[in-house]
């Protein structure tokens, strides 16, 4: 008996050898095919092809069809926009237009085109190009399917709050923007990554059929795409700036878990991922092979009272709970330092920003010096709304609620942490429902009306403002702020604004996140842009 | 047989069309509305309903379930809500990716879940026994999220032995023809591709299969005790029969059957919940593909995903009633 359990044994055993054989073999084939694709990239960098990893799968390569942040992610690289913002800000910068003017008045914008410029299917990027792009996004009137042109341009067309009067070719390399009325972040809209323009020859063919073969003017052109598994985009060989782009070709690849991402990047499988957890950041600085990225932020996170709700109506309610709010603590433990602290509903890097004010500090007393004042030294009952999911302004809600519901107790303030599923949750903040929740914004064009006007004006109230925050004053300056073209006034104003809106505290901002990135330290001029996506142009890999 | 055998395919209808049923209620009382969720936190409530209309959702629910229903008898398994694609097109490189993988993890759990369980009940209470019961108590517990990503630590990253993620290399990718790439590979003539697939199958499939494996081989063990226990075994002993022969022909044969069921139960099992094993090696599979569709809302992916899953499970269990005639004549079906 004994002995046949050791012949059992051993051919199990030889067996196992024989297959641990065949995979060492096969590994070190793998192996020497490895060093052949990286050897494509060394000494000549131009032939490498990069590969990037993410979280999650784009949803169209339509731009204008989408408002998803993987989805321009990809499209960046493929379609260009008439202007685009500088590499690392949201300053307007040349694109596809090489220059333009603009009326007194700020009604009329007059573009000049580029020359020798082509879309990938060969049509050639002209006025006309231009005109028809604009047609079919304000003709559609169908906002399911464009979703971010009304939003940004008040409207389509025939809408009686429509910014964009008329599109003209004045010739074939001139086109003309006549507005209904000044739009004062009209350029940084036209450089937002949805309004790219896209080649009439494919859309013509049918509204949907960009969504799966994208054609642009863009650096690289699109290769195939496997869903939920990975786009293949390639050097567009007649791109019009010389040179450019430095890499034969870009793929994303999704991978969903984090540290999965990240064991690839190691691994060498990908060379840059997104969605890096707070916690790898060691991992990757003390790594030599490995580089660490910092996305800019364009996002603000906050706590929001409804101010039409007891007893959040009386400014010194709010302003009580502000000062119960440990910002400090709140980025160490939950964004494990990857964010700053935020004093106003904009980010610093957003052009307007105040930075003459100063936060209210955490201070109990205060807090409960400010609560006597309204009557409530005694405290009182509240329902505290926690985000379901992580957002990139807010990784674990729940935490953070359990966090504030510890330091709200110590006024007194008896806190309920309610939440709902994402989609019911934005519905019941729409409808006014909640009285005290968390919540946030991500920018889409890096201005400021897009943070102080989406979300405080009382004319969105019922969409963004969620705290129903409405006051004549700031609503007059904002709207002021719209008409005019001159950056140094509106500053001014968004700036007198935003020390009013302190003052009132209709919400105390939690945070500005700074989402991480890391990639191989072969890879050369990779620059997270804070809008949230980035072109590969002239990204290069060395060696 | 025959009869027995289409008399089960068509009580598989019945079935069916009550999966269809739950699916398809149960998804539409989540909460949550997937106009909201494709167009995302900017969207207004105009362009909300505009979706809605547009899509459909906002006629009565009978009207939809018919409908869904109407296509379902035509093979028309409906429109993805995010992807704007006939879903039966969309759904079968996603099917495979996980029938591949699912197929390899059960090959895994059955090869080494099989031998483990024989051998623990031919030397009952030996060292091997207990070492493999142990272990096998540990697989049936053990979170694969977590061995997966130990997998990708020690055998990729310290090894450097296989690829961490995905189904082929990236930098040279798999031609699908197929999209079982197994297949595929070697449709187009690419033996070195063939391997790289294989390796990419390994550490997933190890991280799919530990749990069945598990199963398997405690399934096997108590299985064959009780056959081994039985006279005719003794008599082939008592003839002079190698032991081998004993236990490998006459004992596992009759012991098979509840092993078969288990492994059955199983493979179906898998179909569905790899998503684990999915998420963690970026493999494109059904589970993913479902998963997504969830936090979308994108309800006929949901409905036809599950109703494609449940039909295959339902499918693989007509095939263990079968097979259990094959291994066993005494077994007949009228």
């Amino acid at each position: 008996m004994k002995k046949s359990l050791w012949l059992i044994l051993a051919c199990v055993l030889a067996l196992s050898l024989a297959v641990s054989g065949c995979s060492n073999s096969s590994s070190s084939t793998g192996k020497e095919k490895d060093s052949d694709g990286s050897s494509a990239g060394k000494g000549e960098d131009s032939d490498y092809v990069l590969i990037y990893g993410r979280g999650g799968d784009s949803d169209s390569l339509d731009p204008a069809m989408t408002t998803e942040g993987e989805s321009y992610n990809v499209t960046d690289s493929i379609y260009e926009t008439l202007v685009q913002f500088g590499k690392d800000n949201t300053e307007v910068e040349a694109g596809l237009a090489e220059k333009w003017d603009i009326s007194p008045d700020a009604t009329k914008f007059t573009f000049h085109l580029r020359e020798g410029v082509k879309f990938h299917d060969g049509t050639d990027f002209n006025a006309e190009a231009v005109v028809k792009n604009f047609q079919r996004w304000s003709q559609s009137k169908d906002e399911a399917k464009f979703a971010y042109y009304p939003s940004m341009f008040g409207g389509f067309e025939g809408d009686e709050s429509h910014v964009i009067k008329e599109v003209k070719a004045v010739d074939e390399k001139t086109v003309e923007f006549t507005l209904n009325r000044p739009q004062a972040p009209f350029l940084k809209n036209l450089a937002m990554s949805p309004f790219a323009i896209a080649s009439p020859t494919a859309f013509e063919k049918g509204e949907d059929s960009l969504a799966k073969n994208p054609v642009g003017t863009g650096p690289f052109k699109f290769v195939s795409w496997k869903p939920n598994d990975i786009i293949d985009l390639e050097r567009n060989e007649d791109y019009w700036q010389e040179g450019l782009p430095k890499l034969a070709g870009v793929k994303f690849k999704v991978i969903k878990d984090n540290s999965a991402r990240l064991n690839a990047l190691i691994k060498g499988e990908l060379d840059i991922i997104d969605g890096l957890n707070p916690s790898d950041m060691g991992k990757v600085e003390a790594d030599k092979n490995l580089a660490l990225y910092e996305r800019p932020s364009l996002n603000t996170g906050y706590l929001g009272f409804n101010v039409e709700k007891e007893p959040f109506n009386k400014k010194e309610v709010r302003q009580a709970i502000s000062h119960l709010v440990n910002k400090e603590e709140i980025i160490k433990n939950f964004f494990e330092g990857t964010a700053q602290p935020a004093t106003n509903p904009i980010p610093p890097s957003v052009s307007g920003y105040n930075d003459a004010i100063q936060d209210r500090e955490y201070d109990v007393e205060k807090a409960k010096e400010l609560l006597k004042k309204a009557g409530l030294e005694k405290g009182f009952k509240m329902d505290l709304w926690a985000m379901p999911i992580a957002r990139p302004y807010m990784p674990n809600g729940q935490k953070v609620a359990e966090a504030l519901q510890a330091s709200f107790k110590e006024a007194n303030i008896d806190v309920n942490i309610v939440t709902f599923e994402w989609g019911t949750y934005l519905d019941k903040l729409r409808a006014g429902e909640a009285s005290v929740f968390m919540v946030g914004w991500n920018g889409d064009n890096g201005d400021a009306d897009n943070f102080l006007y989406t979300l405080l004006d009382k004319d969105t109230i019922g969409s963004n403002n969620y705290s129903r925050y409405a006051n004549e004053e700031v609503h007059k300056l904002l709207i002021e702020a719209q008409s005019i073209a001159d950056e140094n006034k509106r500053n001014e104003l968004y700036k007198k604004a935003q020390e009013i809106i302190f003052d009132d505290a209709p919400w105390v901002p939690l945070v500005h996140s700074t989402p991480m990135l890391a990639g191989s330290s072969k890879v050369q001029d990779f620059v997270p842009h804070p809008t949230g996506s980035q072109s590969f142009i002239d990204v290069s890999v060395s060696k | 047989m025959l009869s027995y055998t289409l008399r089960r395919i068509s009580s598989l209808i019945p079935v069916l069309l009550g999966m269809a049923f739950i699916v398809f209620f149960m998804i539409r009382a989540i909460p949550g509305d997937p106009a909201q969720l494709i167009l995302g936190q900017q969207a207004t409530k105009s362009s909300i309903e505009a979706l809605n209309k547009e899509l459909g959702l906002d006629r009565p629910w009978h009207t939809q379930f018919l409908e869904y229903l109407g296509g379902i008898f035509q093979g028309d398994l409906g429109m993805s809500l995010k992807t704007k694609t006939p879903i039966s097109e969309e759904i079968w490189p996603y099917l495979a990716a996980t029938i591949e993988l699912s197929v390899v993890a059960m090959i895994i759990a059955i090869i080494i879940g099989v031998n483990a369980g024989i051998i623990s009940a031919w030397f009952q209470n030996s060292w091997f026994d207990y070492t493999a019961m142990v272990l096998a108590l540990i697989g049936v517990s053990m979170p694969i999220f977590w061995l997966g990503l130990m997998e990708q630590y020690i055998v990729s990253l310290q090894w450097d032995l296989l690829p961490t993620t995905g189904r082929d290399n990236i930098r040279d990718p798999v031609e699908a023809i197929t999209h079982l790439y197994l297949i595929d590979t070697l449709l187009n003539g690419r033996v070195d591709q063939f391997i790289e697939v294989i390796r990419h199958l390994i550490l997933p499939g190890i991280a799919l299969g530990t749990i069945p494996m598990a199963i398997i081989a405690r399934m096997t063990r108590s299985s064959m005790l009780e056959v081994m226990r039985s006279d005719y075994i003794r008599t082939a002993r008592a003839k002079g029969m190698k032991m081998f022969w004993v236990v490998y022909k006459h004992s596992l044969k009759n012991a098979m059957i509840p092993v078969v069921t288990v492994i059955g139960l199983q493979t179906g099992l898998l179909l569905g919940g790899a998503i684990l094993t999915e998420t963690i090696f970026g493999w494109p599979g059904i589970g993913t593909y479902i998963y997504e569709a969830i936090s979308y809302r994108d309800y006929p992916v949901i409905q036809s995903g599950i109703l494609v899953i449940a039909t295959i499970f339902v499918l693989i269990n007509l095939v263990v009633d079968l097979l259990y005639a094959a291994i066993d004549p005494r077994i007949k079906y009228k």
